[in-house]
């Protein structure tokens, strides 16, 4: 049995529907959506960005290159 | 050496932080997804409107975790990049494959079906809705698996190969990362303690609900459901544990050691059922190690090995080189000193390897990768100072698996009553000290989110000074970087990761606050 009245609609017409009027409908959802929105802003953005950068990359341009980095670290440091 | 030391301590302390942090979001979504789909499941065999109430009040719960959850462990992979980078690059792509797995699951899996459990009611047929269910709930889970394989790795690496050459860690053998004692039982161990707590945490909130006198009947059908998921997770997570134990006695003595505060062990050896630690306790002084304690005769060689009669070794036997055989004798192999020596030949092995890169020698490279390989497992021995150095915190690591164990305990007791009450609801509303018992489970959903936690903390803490164990050490597993600036991001995710936890408590509570006045035996929306 099928609850879906627009049966007749395409595959992705009918996936962006479920999307489309899912997120219309919410309630508590709007407040959660605004949540996860500044929460990977501040993720990706802010503190990935700013702060995480690829400690690596930031010393090495290759491959090889941090292969030798990381056998100086390992082998010579105390 | 003392700014090295700071900044390994605010690494740690910042991924400490921000996996328990993360690790508050993880199992309530996973015990709570197996929770709303056997509800709905129940709907769909009974047609019952009540039903369809009462999974749509969990499934709404489940949302606002899953929400504020989601992503928080994608911090800890910016934790590797840049704090922990000689580790990152020294795994290769043991690490990544593991990783890329769950991230395709959690994305492709979850979100996906995610969206038809939340927005498909009416949208697409009963059976799918519950298909949705069901794989949002075992799409967390084999989340969970990856993750808990990549960790499991690095307690127990195991079907791989170093290269020289590259410095990494390569894979030879997927199957044996994946499918791994210590992949396996962690994973079983962690998932069934999250159904258990998924348990409690319904028991709790019907406690609430039921103490404010609202929805009885919404909350007899919850009860049934999460006592049974609840014995059903405590009892697995204790036959779980059991085998967590004998695989930590295999392949990390050092730290079932350190859970009991064992220094020098023996055969038949007794398990601290409650315990004070000496304080003072150093490792090879002559001091009792605890200032009082109840022990159960024989409970550590069965614990660790099965066998009655086995030898279990001590901190000391561990250091001096003493272990047991298959049949459980106790016999000698390789002491720390020795390993210190055979890590500092390898150090000198890959330094040579370097050279002979450099001159285009492959014929010594060859012989000096044989030869690197064969003794890798004692490479990490080589940043040792001294073998007392490898020995983790034991006071926190006794403690906690003390916790833990006891209220795993309390645990089962509990959850074997609140099963007894959901189907014989008639002792309760009879019994004088029923507003206490509704208490009681109320305070139990913290204590149980404790005990996992304590779970974790005996986990990563009894393997110190390990990052990978036996290979790698902490402090030769982090970056380059100062102290101050580790300590500025561990401020920030304190501050980000608290306000989250805020606000998940905060909208979870005033969802059942708000929910808990309305109908819930019929479908509001």
């Amino acid at each position: 049995m099928s609850c879906n009245p627009d049966n007749n609609q395409g595959f992705w017409s009918r996936v962006f529907h479920l999307y489309y009027d899912g997120f219309r409908s919410m309630t508590v959802g709007k407040t959660l959506w605004l949540i996860i929105a500044i929460k990977l802003f501040i993720f990706f953005v802010i503190i990935k960005l700013l702060f995480f950068p690829n400690f690596l990359n930031s010393k090495c341009s290759t491959e090889q290159e941090k292969s030798e980095y990381v056998r100086h670290q390992l082998v010579t440091d105390d | 050496m003392e700014e090295l030391i700071n900044v390994v301590d605010w690494s740690r302390a910042q991924f400490a932080l921000t996996a328990i942090y993360h690790w508050l979001f993880v199992p309530l979504t996973l015990g709570l997804g197996i929770i709303v789909a056997i509800m709905e499941t129940i709907y769909l065999r009974t047609k019952s409107e009540k039903w369809l109430a009462t999974t749509k009040f969990w499934m709404t719960i489940f949302g606002v975790n899953f929400a504020i959850g989601v992503a928080t462990g994608i911090i800890l992979e910016f934790e590797f990049g840049t704090n922990w980078s000689n580790y990152s690059w020294f795994v290769g792509d043991i690490f990544g494959a593991p990783l890329a797995v769950e991230g395709i699951l959690a994305f492709f899996m979850e979100s996906t079906f995610i969206a038809v459990m939340f927005f498909g009611w009416k949208k697409v047929s009963p059976k799918f809705h519950l298909a949705a269910t069901w794989l949002t709930a075992i799409g967390a889970s084999l989340s969970a698996l990856w993750i808990l394989v990549a960790n499991a790795w690095m307690q127990y690496p195991t079907g791989c190969e170093f290269n020289p050459a590259t410095m990494r860690n390569e894979m030879t053998s997927f199957a044996a990362v994946a499918l791994s004692p210590m992949a396996m039982s962690k994973f079983f161990h962690t998932v069934l303690s999250a159904w258990a707590l998924g348990g409690v945490f319904v028991c709790g909130v019907c406690g609430w609900m039921l103490l404010k006198k609202r929805n009885y009947d919404h909350c007899q059908r919850s009860l049934k459901v999460g006592a049974w998921v609840g014995v059903v997770g405590i009892v697995l997570t204790m036959i779980t544990g059991d085998t967590s134990a004998v695989t930590v006695a295999k392949y990390q003595p050092m730290k079932l050691a350190a859970m009991e505060g064992l220094y020098k062990g023996n055969h038949e050896q007794a398990i601290v059922a409650f315990g004070i630690l000496n304080p003072s306790k150093q490792a090879f002084d002559d001091q009792d190690p605890y200032l009082f304690d109840i022990s159960i005769p024989y409970g550590l060689s069965f614990l660790a090995t099965h066998d009655f009669k086995a030898f279990v070794p001590g901190i000391e036997d561990i250091i001096n080189g003493v272990t047991y055989d298959n049949e459980g004798n106790e016999i000698s192999t390789v002491s720390y000193a020795e390993r210190m020596e055979r890590g500092r030949q390898l150090q000198e092995m890959m330094a040579q390897y370097g050279a002979a890169m450099k001159g285009g020698n492959t014929l010594i490279q060859d012989s000096l990768k044989t030869a690197i390989n064969a003794d890798f497992k004692h490479f990490g021995y080589a940043y040792l100072d001294k073998p007392e150095e490898a020995i983790p915190n034991v006071p926190l690591t006794f403690y906690t698996f003390h916790f833990m164990v006891t209220v795993g305990g309390y645990l089962l007791l509990f959850l074997l009553l609140a099963l007894l009450f959901a189907y014989k609801p008639d002792i309760l509303n009879k019994a004088k000290w029923s507003k206490w018992w509704y208490i009681l489970s109320i305070i139990t959903i913290p204590l149980t989110y404790l005990c996992s936690a304590s779970g974790w903390i005996v986990a990563e803490v009894g393997r110190q000074p390990w990052t990978i164990q036996d290979l790698m050490p902490n402090k030769v597993a982090i970056s380059d970087l100062s102290a101050g600036y580790v300590q500025v991001t561990f401020w920030i995710f304190a501050v980000v990761f608290t306000a989250l936890l805020i606000a998940d408590i905060g909208i979870i509570c005033k969802q059942i606050s708000k929910k808990s006045q309305t109908d819930l035996d019929t479908v509001n929306d």
